[in-house]
């Protein structure tokens, strides 16, 4: 069982060394191509993959940003409409108030007019009357009885004024 | 220190070998000191695990009463006994097997981008055998040596497995033919050393790094260290192939020996458990004749550095 046959030895080195040969030029060298091939394939896929996902998270982190930025612009622009609203509606209130307090304060200077032409004018016309009737009494004066009954005229008509 | 470890290790597997020519001999001695018909039976199934000159096959019957199965042809060249024999036969059988199969399954793998069936199966070995053997041990520059440790592998695991279908036999289990791949793993491991550190630097290395005063001890011991490590690779893949196999020859030659049907449950299921264990060491010695000679090739090639530290310290 130990003993050494050298024939069988040859047999083996020569089948070895055709097999090694055969094997390397029909198996192992197209399988190992393949491998390095798929390997390589999928090594590339994988990153391809990789970068895929980094730049899709970046377009969704833009993308968000953007819309952030374009969420605080119309809160800025609506804010910013309401406060000139607001300043327009102050205004307009303000204007409204002054001018009606301007067309008040005329009235109230014109009637203040209008009255001081009437008491002026009025003054004319009594001033006028009296002396029409001083010249009508003094036209008239010839006996006491009819100056007596003037002057009670006179003096009964005074506490009705 | 590794070169005591293998020698060391050797020396076990050699005594394991020793035991079993012994138990082989004192089968052989009994059977012609008892000359019983149980005896001799031993002897013959031990016959089936031997070379030989004819090649049994189903349904075929010599014509010669005398010779059992297929006679094979005898050569002689050069003084040197060539004669095809059994295991001669069942060699090329693997090689042809491989040849054929492989062959075709790098064709069907280069037109699939994903490989199915057997080519996945091949490629699963190829893989493991590339990335967790030579680049585990060789790193990058053992790819050069990937076809033949590949080849080393799948020829070994086959000839292993052919020993278990019926009729077959295991080329592995005769030292010649482990001797045979130890022979190439020999060269090969010498090869790559001096392919790595040149032919000076592998010279150096023989003696060990050590003072000249000291070299007539050291460079013997290395020239052995060259020699134990394929040494253990031969004895050990013999070894354990034959082992597996005397056992299931023993154990189904218990059924003759107590000529009892009763035993036959038991020899069986003993056997098959046996066989089962041979599948899986079929593979694991595969694994570990190809592991090894990758690891003796890294450690030669690798020893750059180490030849450099020797240096330092003169």
């Amino acid at each position: 069982m130990l003993d050494i046959n050298p024939g069988l030895i040859i047999w083996t080195l020569v089948t070895f060394a055709l097999l090694v040969l055969v094997l390397g030029r029909f198996a192992w060298k197209p399988l190992l191509q393949t491998l390095q091939t798929r390997e390589q394939e999928i090594a590339d896929a994988l990153r391809k993959a990789e970068e895929a996902k980094k730049d899709a998270e970046r377009m969704i982190q833009e993308n968000k940003a953007t819309m952030d930025k374009a969420a605080a612009e119309t809160a800025r622009l609506i804010a910013e409409g309401r406060a000139m609203a607001e300043q327009v509606k102050g205004d307009i209130v303000a204007r409204a108030n002054e001018s009606a307090r301007k067309m008040l304060e005329q009235a109230k200077d014109e009637i203040a007019r209008e009255k001081d032409a009437a008491v002026q004018q009025l003054r004319g016309e009594v001033a006028d009357l009296a002396v029409s009737a001083a010249e009508k009494i003094l036209d008239e004066t010839l006996d006491g009885a009819r100056q007596k009954k003037l002057i009670d005229k006179a003096l009964q008509q005074l506490p009705k004024n | 220190m590794l070169s005591w470890i293998l020698t060391n290790e050797q020396n076990a597997h050699g005594a394991a070998a020793d035991t079993l020519h012994a138990a082989a001999d004192s089968a052989a001695h009994g059977a012609a000191a008892a000359h019983g018909g149980e005896e001799n039976l031993f002897t013959q199934l031990l016959h089936h695990i031997y070379d030989s000159r004819t090649l049994e096959l189903p349904f075929y019957h010599n014509p010669d009463p005398t010779v059992h199965g297929l006679s094979l042809p005898a050569i002689h060249l050069f003084g040197i006994d060539l004669s095809v024999t059994k295991h001669v036969v069942f060699l090329w059988l693997a090689a042809v097997l491989l040849m054929v199969t492989l062959t075709l399954v790098a064709r069907a793998n280069a037109k699939r981008k994903v490989p199915t069936g057997l080519g996945n199966l091949v490629e699963v070995f190829v893989v493991f055998v590339r990335d967790e053997i030579v680049l585990a041990n060789m790193g990058t520059g053992g790819l050069k040596y990937l076809p033949y440790l590949l080849t080393n592998f799948f020829f070994i695991l086959v000839m292993n497995l052919l020993g278990l279908i019926p009729y077959g036999a295991s080329a592995t289990g005769n030292i010649s033919v482990t001797a045979g791949l130890a022979v190439i793993a020999f060269f090969m491991i010498q090869i790559a050393a001096i392919r790595a550190q040149g032919f000076g630097h592998w010279l150096a290395h023989l003696t060990g790094g050590v003072h000249w005063a000291l070299w007539p001890i050291m460079v013997p011991i290395e020239i052995l260290g060259l020699f134990t490590k394929p040494f253990a690779l031969c004895i050990r893949l013999f070894a354990n192939m034959t082992g597996g196999h005397i056992v299931i020859v023993a154990l189904i030659g218990l059924i003759f020996v107590f000529q009892s049907l009763a035993v036959a449950p038991v020899s069986v299921g003993f056997a098959l458990a046996i066989y089962l264990l041979e599948l899986f060491v079929a593979f694991l010695q595969a694994y570990i004749f190809t592991m090894l000679t990758s690891l003796f090739m890294g450690l030669g090639m690798q020893t750059e550095s180490h030849g450099a530290e020797h240096q330092h310290g003169h």
